[in-house]
């Protein structure tokens, strides 16, 4: 298939996606730049827990203003595209069904499916553009020995944000650029200010885009508070995996698989959270040697160097953001679900997050770990 | 690519005979107007001449005009200093936020507000406005033409009855202002606000007509500019274009310019019905100012129709300038009892004095394709849209 010229960035004010504007200004396309309206930080201002002045990044007036700039300044047109309602109810209800069901949920892969690679791509090709380019730090590319497009790390391994994207099917990978793929953050910087984009000493953001100062806790309590909604009484016993209680927790939302800090309970070892039996509001804890994990489960799978699996393969498995992707065998186990086993157990294996299969550079695929 | 323009009621560009009018007033004829120099009493003729030409406009005396900073300015002035706590004011759910939000605020600081419904047309029925009447009632404000729709409200009726009642009335006629005659004394209005940039004069200027002897207290305060209804040194320039600006829309208004601009609007809405399906007028039944357009397309929304034409060189808009970027459907669509898909799912386009046949042939070609490209593309829900 072949595309024509017209391509939408994917603008969000930030260092990385403004370079890719520029950078693909400079090449010939024909670009529109899009913002993601996806949140209004001013919404839970004063609900239950959150102070009357949020300070946040995500979808701000600033950032919005800094994308409008850029595009203004390289001379492509911009558009803001509101997907606010989307946004809710696919990445921030679910978020909070997520931890207040006791898993540990990610929200950019949610948002990656759902609306950048999704609606936005949708938008983009209403409006005439067949691809969209974004800033995230990944390589694609087709091989035609296969027949599949593949998903590749980047160059800046410190920066790879594949984890995070492995749900894209086959179409979505086709349609989108990764320009940044090639390059490393400084470069990118070095590549903004050769391109003279006044942002491009902008920090980085690092935190969950619609949570300012990372505080989920706070952002759940003033969420349901502004939905009218109470919070589900979750709270019940602390025990060791023996099942000796070692004390009484407020709710299960409260803690995550792995977490050492704020469990409220006196040991003369470090405690972490081992697991949580949701349905009996229970928090198993341990000790950290309690925490491996060798065998465990994923689902809702996505494929992205083969068509499916049958039968096993080997493959380095990651099972959140910044763990180094671990050796192990993948199993076929029933209907859109797999089996993992590690060669060597690894530390908190945490429902709600996801698993991705890597071969070497390649995304083999991934799963959400059940 | 040629660009057309069909956004007048957010904006209209300044006409040459304006800038050239307002030239002088930024170089070699400079002065503030308040000064004892002559460069200073250059500017105060030049404003008063402005002046005079805005009472014509309105058929009032120029005493009873007040120059501002624009339609938001006025009828800020307007609410704010007539109505106080205790006191009751009358206006309707299809306001433009410059005077919606002023009513809510004036809610909070003790004051009584009606805000009276509109029929599925988008007008608002004066026999509403006199059951709404109590005997602390103050004030009246019923817009002249929507924004959005550019439906007529029955101004002449309503002011009748404020009249009767003793009740003063405002109207913001920032959309009426070049398309429909504008007198005060035949629209029984008190207050009425207009803004420069929908008529061709430009941004940052308006109009707050007051009645002689109507006791209106200041927002601004400073010196005694303006008879001390409005401090702040007088914005020579704008004014001069505004008041060049009025005197041309009454030519314009006594040329037959609004039959010829109901004649573009009407081919435009029927070529675009007769080649979209499933489309439709906002307000269609209704009288209109000649210029606006308020059209649904079912299974699409605004937004993305608004772009779509953007790119292929058509301005348009979702609704009010104002609202863009926001989330929430058109308030004055959903006070008719438009859907919230639906109300999403129009646009509105908006001709001016310039609009000419060949932007309309343009039109006709740009909107029909974007229609078929976003609804052959259209999302998942659009089954269920409508």
């Amino acid at each position: 298939m072949t595309f024509n010229n017209i391509v939408a960035v994917a603008m969000s004010g930030g260092v990385d996606s403004s370079t890719v504007a520029a950078m693909l200004r400079g090449e010939g396309y024909e670009l529109i730049g899009l913002t993601l309206q996806l949140w209004n930080q001013r919404r839970l201002a004063g609900h239950e827990g959150m102070p009357e002045q949020v300070q946040g990044r995500c979808c701000s007036i600033d950032d919005v203003y800094d994308a409008r700039r850029v595009a203004e300044a390289i001379g492509i047109p911009y558009y803001l595209v509101n997907e606010q309602e989307r946004f809710e109810a696919d990445v921030v209800r679910p978020f909070v069904s997520e931890y207040l069901a006791g898993r540990t949920p990610i929200p950019c892969s949610l948002c990656n499916n759902h609306l950048k690679f999704d609606q936005l791509l949708l938008r983009a090709r209403q409006f005439g553009a067949d691809r969209i380019a974004t800033g995230h730090y990944a390589r694609n590319e087709y091989d035609p020995e296969r027949g599949r497009w593949i998903l590749k790390r980047p160059a800046d391994r410190s920066k790879d944000q594949t984890y995070f994207l492995f749900g894209l099917t086959q179409e979505q990978l086709s349609r989108t650029l990764f320009p940044l793929g090639g390059y490393t953050k400084p470069e990118v910087r070095e590549l903004a200010a050769q391109h003279s984009l006044a942002l491009a000493t902008k920090p980085d953001s690092q935190e969950i885009c619609f949570i300012p100062g990372g505080d989920y806790k706070q952002f759940i309590d003033a969420y349901l508070d502004e939905q009218g909604e109470a919070m589900p009484d979750t709270s019940g016993e602390m025990v060791t995996a023996n099942g000796e209680v070692m004390g009484r927790h407020a709710g299960i939302h409260n803690f995550t698989v792995g977490q050492r800090k704020g469990l409220g309970v006196n040991s003369t070892n470090p405690l972490y959270v081992l697991r949580i039996d949701s349905a009996a509001h229970r928090v198993v804890v341990g000790g950290g040697d309690e925490l491996a994990t060798r065998k465990f489960r994923a689902r809702d799978l996505n494929w992205i160097a083969i068509p499916e699996l049958t039968g096993e393969i080997r493959a380095e498995v990651k099972i959140r953001h910044r763990h180094e992707p671990a050796a192990a065998v993948i199993r076929a186990a029933g209907a859109d679900e797999v089996e993992i086993e590690f060669d060597v157990p690894q530390r908190a294996v945490t429902p709600g997050q996801s698993a991705v299969f890597y071969d070497g550079d390649e995304v083999v695929g991934g799963g959400w770990i059940s | 690519m040629k660009r057309i323009y069909m956004d007048a009621n957010a904006t209209t560009p300044v006409l040459p005979e304006v800038l050239e009018a307002m030239r002088p007033w930024f170089l070699e004829s400079f002065g503030n107007a308040s000064s004892i120099h002559q460069p200073g009493q250059r500017a105060r003729a030049a404003v008063e001449q402005a002046r005079a030409h805005v009472a014509k406009l309105l058929g009032c005396r120029p005493a009873e005009v007040v120059f501002t900073s624009g339609g938001t300015e006025s009828d800020n002035a307007a609410l704010f200093g007539m109505v106080h706590a205790g006191e009751h004011l009358i206006t309707t759910a299809i306001e433009h936020h410059a005077v919606l939000h002023v009513a809510e605020k004036l809610r909070e600081r003790g004051a009584e507000v009606t805000f009276l419904p509109v029929s599925r047309e988008g007008v608002v029925s004066p026999e509403d406005v006199r059951r709404a009447l109590q005997p602390n009632t103050k004030l009246i404000s019923v817009m002249y033409a929507n924004n959005e729709t550019g439906a007529i409200q029955p101004a002449v009726e309503i002011g009748k009855i404020a009249r009767e009642a003793g009740v003063r009335f405002h109207t913001d006629a920032v959309q009426a202002a070049g398309k429909l005659p504008l007198n005060v004394e035949a629209l029984g209005v008190d207050l009425l606000s207009i803004s420069g940039h929908k008529m061709h004069a430009p941004q940052g200027v308006g109009i707050l007509y007051v009645r002689k002897g109507l006791q209106l207290e200041p927002m601004m305060f400073g010196g005694s500019h303006e008879r001390q209804r409005r401090a702040g040194t007088e914005n020579v320039p704008g004014i001069v274009g505004l008041g060049k600006a009025a005197e041309m829309a009454l030519e314009n208004l006594n040329s037959g310019g609004v039959a010829r601009l109901a004649r573009l609007r009407d081919r435009l809405e029927r070529g675009i019905l007769a080649a979209v399906g499933g489309a439709g007028v906002h307000s269609g039944g209704v009288a209109r100012t000649a210029n606006t357009s308020n059209m649904y397309f079912d299974f699409l929304e605004g937004e993305a129709l608004v772009i779509a034409l953007d790119l292929r060189g058509l301005a348009t808009s979702g609704g009010s300038a104002c609202m863009s970027g926001a989330t929430d459907p058109s308030h004055v669509l959903l006070a008719m009892g438009v859907t919230p898909r639906h109300a999403r799912a129009s646009i509105r386009f908006s001709l001016s004095k310039l609009s000419t046949d060949e932007d309309v042939d343009a039109a006709l070609e740009i909107v029909p394709a974007a229609v078929a490209r976003l609804r052959e593309l259209a999302p998942v829900n659009a089954g269920t849209l409508g």
